[in-house]
């Protein structure tokens, strides 16, 4: 379902990024690129209220005519984006949130694993780290809608 | 390979044999030292010795499974009698004696094997310490200079098995026990056992279990325990008793049931040696492991840090990818440190890597932590995992491991026994997958946590509170008390409070907003009072049902004083009001903690309903209280829109918290409501009409401050557009 899925650094570069139409990569790059603005927008806004109820997950950040880009944001200011076909209507807020539930917890095992030096790419390669990560954002990229 | 068929006599011989060599009691796996021990006191030339190994096919696995063994004796007994080490003449030799092993010193043992021949059965009690061979040494350093690798295939099978020849020298090589150094590298052909591997880095001196040629494998205990009990057969074995060929034992037929016909010996033994897990390690290798790990740390129930273990096995020198992948293959619960299972398949799996095995794309099963949910479906027919697994059950399920997939696995050698792995492991990994994905979903994120609400103190509105409070106690009309005390609806309060704003004199307003000003603490409250709409919205609303428009402005109105007034009702020591509103503010906080996030509008229309039906019973009042709470669910959307409204409504907030301030006065005053219920119905009916003029008086001042709204809802949307105007600019 997710079309493009994508951790971002806190220091905004890219941790991971991968997409499942294979042409046209370099579009859903640029699209997640412009979605940080956004969601650096979303986080000073929300930073104004109360710190701590600071949600993680950012919502719909901005459709365009033919995706619709959603962000999540931890608690380290590590970015997840995610581009989504505007043509999965079914796809609802509640499941978008259990897929980035997924990746932070897919995230968290990287971290875990003390050969990944945070701030490295996760590297899914090689037989290494990462493998597990990008098993689980292929399987959120072939799930049947 | 054919099933290896036994007759009684051998059966129980070779079993007593297996337990003599089973010295760790594991009845599955011998010890490889004491294998070679006793295949050295077969007096068979020592390139036979490892033809044996090699056909049996402990060389591949590493390390004798009970049907390794089984056949290992038998050849060593086809050898001894002179046949051509094959296979088929496992089966195919008829009346072959048994084998013949010959000791130092024990005579008991050749006691063991008469009785043997005699059918008596005499299970263990191998008594008598047996030196080791002479020259045997103990271990030792590498000395593995005999790697009597003598080739393998070599087809010297021929050598008729001499009867009683001295005790063969021990090998050369002193066996060195892995727990030396030296692993000489050149018995790790392609062939070798994954068991064996060599020590990569200094103390790790691996028992070769079968690589070359016995000797590597000596070692295993370096010391040969002093228990050693050796199967000692002095005499030969009686010939004639060999019974006809019985079915293989039902062991046998396990172990050696998953042999499909093959046609190469190699294929024969690999296919029965399928069953026996490649990646399982034995108790040499597990001992070692063991007291590496407590190295690292001492207590073997305790946890290996991550950091340590990542200073550990980069010692291995193996790249870090690989070690990456060791790692998230065996940090089985990923908590980020080993537990001693975790660490045993972590070393394990870079044993096998230093030996050229690839990594499995998931965990082995004999790897694995023994789990409780795992025993079942791990334990299928007679390979369990290492029976040395501890204390693993302790070990919560994975929580999250996604990295046990059921991904296919590629053995590099094993092709039929992948099929039986990836049934074990994805039986196994789909009942962890479930367990994990449950706790997966346990720490569920913040989005899915019930908000619950956090009771703010009101400080800041405290002092406009006091403010209206002054002022209200100084109005004439207003006695929030009485005439509340009356009614029991919400409107009282709120009316009150506006029309002592007003009654104040139309000063009060300009007061109240130049209070504002004076006051810029006030702004602070504002996000509380939003957030902790719940209990005071249907004070609001009540008030509201005055008030026909604002569906959204007593939503963000009244939320906003409500909570700031009881907490301060509680300050002011008044007359009854104070006493009515501490009562009513009581109420409040605990209806705050509950209420945080209601959704404002759905409470407020239903509040309003409430009032507007329930018209003044003072036995509605708690009713009212009641229902203006129940309706108040804790989503967080209303409290993102509070947020957002607070920032825009900022610059009104403090005529808001004015107004806020006068509402909350009012309604603090309601609690009381119910207890006045008693008194006279004059004083109620007059209250009533007090009641009503406050309503109004609310409801005008709600227009205004609608108002007001407005002009800074304008305001903030022309600042916006200037702010998206600049912005562009800002992020060049």
């Amino acid at each position: 379902m997710a079309v493009c899925v994508a951790v971002i650094a806190k220091e905004n570069y890219p941790l991971y990024i991968r997409s499942t139409p294979t042409e046209n990569e370099l579009k859903f790059h640029y699209m997640v690129h412009t979605s940080l603005d956004v969601v650096d927008e979303k986080i000073s806004a929300m930073g104004k209220a109360l710190v701590d109820q600071r949600e993680l997950y950012l919502g719909l950040l901005y459709p365009t005519e033919d995706y619709k880009v959603y962000g999540y944001v931890t608690n380290s200011k590590v970015k997840f984006v995610m581009v989504v076909d505007s043509s999965n209507t079914a796809l609802r807020d509640n499941e978008i949130r259990s897929m980035f539930r997924k990746l932070h917890n897919s995230y968290t095992d990287v971290m875990c694993n003390p050969f990944y030096n945070p701030g490295d790419r996760i590297q899914s390669r090689f037989v290494s780290l990462g493998r597990a990560f990008d098993n689980m954002v292929t399987s959120m990229m072939i799930q049947v809608c | 390979m054919e099933g290896l068929t036994l007759s009684d006599a051998e059966q129980k011989y070779y079993s007593d044999l297996f337990s003599y060599c089973d010295i760790e009691s594991t009845k599955k796996v011998v010890v490889n030292g004491r294998v070679l021990e006793l295949f050295r006191a077969a007096q068979l030339p020592n390139d036979v010795v490892l033809q044996i190994m090699e056909l049996c096919g402990a060389t591949r696995l590493g390390y004798f499974g009970r049907s390794q063994f089984y056949i290992a004796l038998k050849l060593v007994a086809v050898a001894q009698s002179g046949f051509p080490l094959r296979v088929e003449s496992i089966n195919t030799v008829k009346d072959l004696p048994l084998p013949r092993f010959v000791a130092s010193k024990n005579e008991q043992e050749s006691r063991h094997a008469a009785s043997y021949s005699s059918d008596s059965e005499n299970q263990g009690s191998y008594s008598g310490v047996i030196p080791p061979p002479p020259g045997r040494g103990q271990v030792k350093k590498g000395s593995v200079t005999h790697d009597t690798v003598q080739p393998r295939t070599s087809a010297d099978a021929q050598e008729p098995a001499s009867p009683v020849v001295s005790p063969q020298q021990s090998p050369p090589t002193s066996p060195h026990t892995w727990r030396k150094h030296s692993r000489h590298p050149s018995g790790g052909n392609s062939e070798r056992p994954l068991a064996g591997s060599g020590p990569f880095w200094s103390p790790f001196g691996e028992a070769q279990s079968g690589s070359a040629g016995g000797d590597a494998v000596w070692s295993g205990h370096s010391p040969p325990p002093p228990q050693e009990n050796w199967v000692s057969f002095a005499d030969t074995p009686p010939t004639s008793t060999l019974l006809t060929m019985h079915p293989a034992s039902v062991q046998d037929q396990t172990t050696v049931r998953t042999v499909a016909s093959a046609t190469t010996a190699i294929e024969i033994r690999r296919q029965s040696s399928s069953y026996d897990d490649p990646w399982k390690i034995t108790d040499e290798q597990r001992q070692y492991y063991v007291n590496q790990f407590k190295t690292i740390q001492p207590d073997l129930n305790g946890f290996i840090p991550g950091s340590a273990a990542k200073e550990f096995f980069t010692k291995s020198k193996l790249p870090i990818l690989e070690l990456s992948h060791i790692w998230e293959l065996s940090d089985f619960d990923k908590d980020g440190a080993l537990t001693l299972d975790e660490f045993c398949a972590a070393f394990h799996l870079v044993v096998a890597r230093k030996n050229g095995y690839d990594l499995p794309e998931k965990l082995p099963e004999s790897l694995m932590p023994k789990l409780i949910d795992l025993e079942d479906s791990a334990d299928v027919g007679d390979q369990p995992g290492e029976v040395g697994y501890s204390g693993s059950p302790a070990e919560a399920p994975p929580s999250k491991s996604p990295s046990m997939p059921s991904l296919n696995q590629t053995w590099p050698e094993l092709n039929q026994s992948s099929e039986q792995w990836e049934t074990f492991s994805e039986r196994s990994s789909s009942s962890q997958t479930l367990t994990q994905f449950d706790s997966n979903i346990a720490p569920a994120d913040p989005d899915t946590a019930i908000v619950h609400p956090v009771p703010i103190r009101m400080t800041p509105s405290k002092i406009h509170m006091q403010e209206m409070e002054l002022k209200r106690t100084g109005s004439d009309h207003t006695n929030p008390t009485s005439p509340l005390l009356v009614k029991p609806s919400d409107l009282s309060e709120e009316n009150k409070i506006n029309s002592s704003v007003k009654f104040a004199s139309g000063n009060t307003v300009g007061q109240q907003q130049t209070g504002v000003v004076a006051h810029p603490p006030a702004v602070p409250p504002r996000p509380q009072p939003s957030q902790a709409p719940g209990p005071t919205v249907h004070r609001p609303v009540d008030a509201d049902g005055l008030m026909t428009h604002t569906s959204t402005s007593p939503q963000q109105i009244p939320e906003q004083p409500n909570f700031a007034d009881f907490s301060q009702f509680e300050v002011f020591a008044a007359s009854n009001v104070n006493e009515e509103q501490d009562d009513e503010a009581e109420k409040h906080p605990e209806v705050l903690p509950v209420e945080k996030a209601s959704d404002p509008a759905s409470s407020l229309r239903v509040a309003k309903t409430d009032s507007k039906t329930e018209e003044k019973t003072a036995a509605t009042a708690p009713a009212n209280v009641s229902k203006g709470t129940t309706p108040l669910a804790p989503p967080p959307k209303p409290v993102r829109r509070r947020l957002k409204s607070e920032d825009e409504l900022r610059p009104e907030v403090d005529e808001h918290t004015q107004k806020t301030g006068v509402l909350a006065a009012v309604l603090a005053s309601q609690p009381s409501i119910p207890r006045s219920v008693g008194k006279d119905k004059k004083a109620i009916q007059a209250s009533i009409r007090r009641n009503k003029e406050t309503n109004t008086v609310l409801a005008r001042l709600n227009s205004e401050l609608q108002q007001q709204l407005k002009d800074v809802l304008e305001e903030r949307i022309s600042l916006e557009v200037q702010l998206e105007q600049l912005r562009p600019f800002s992020h060049l």
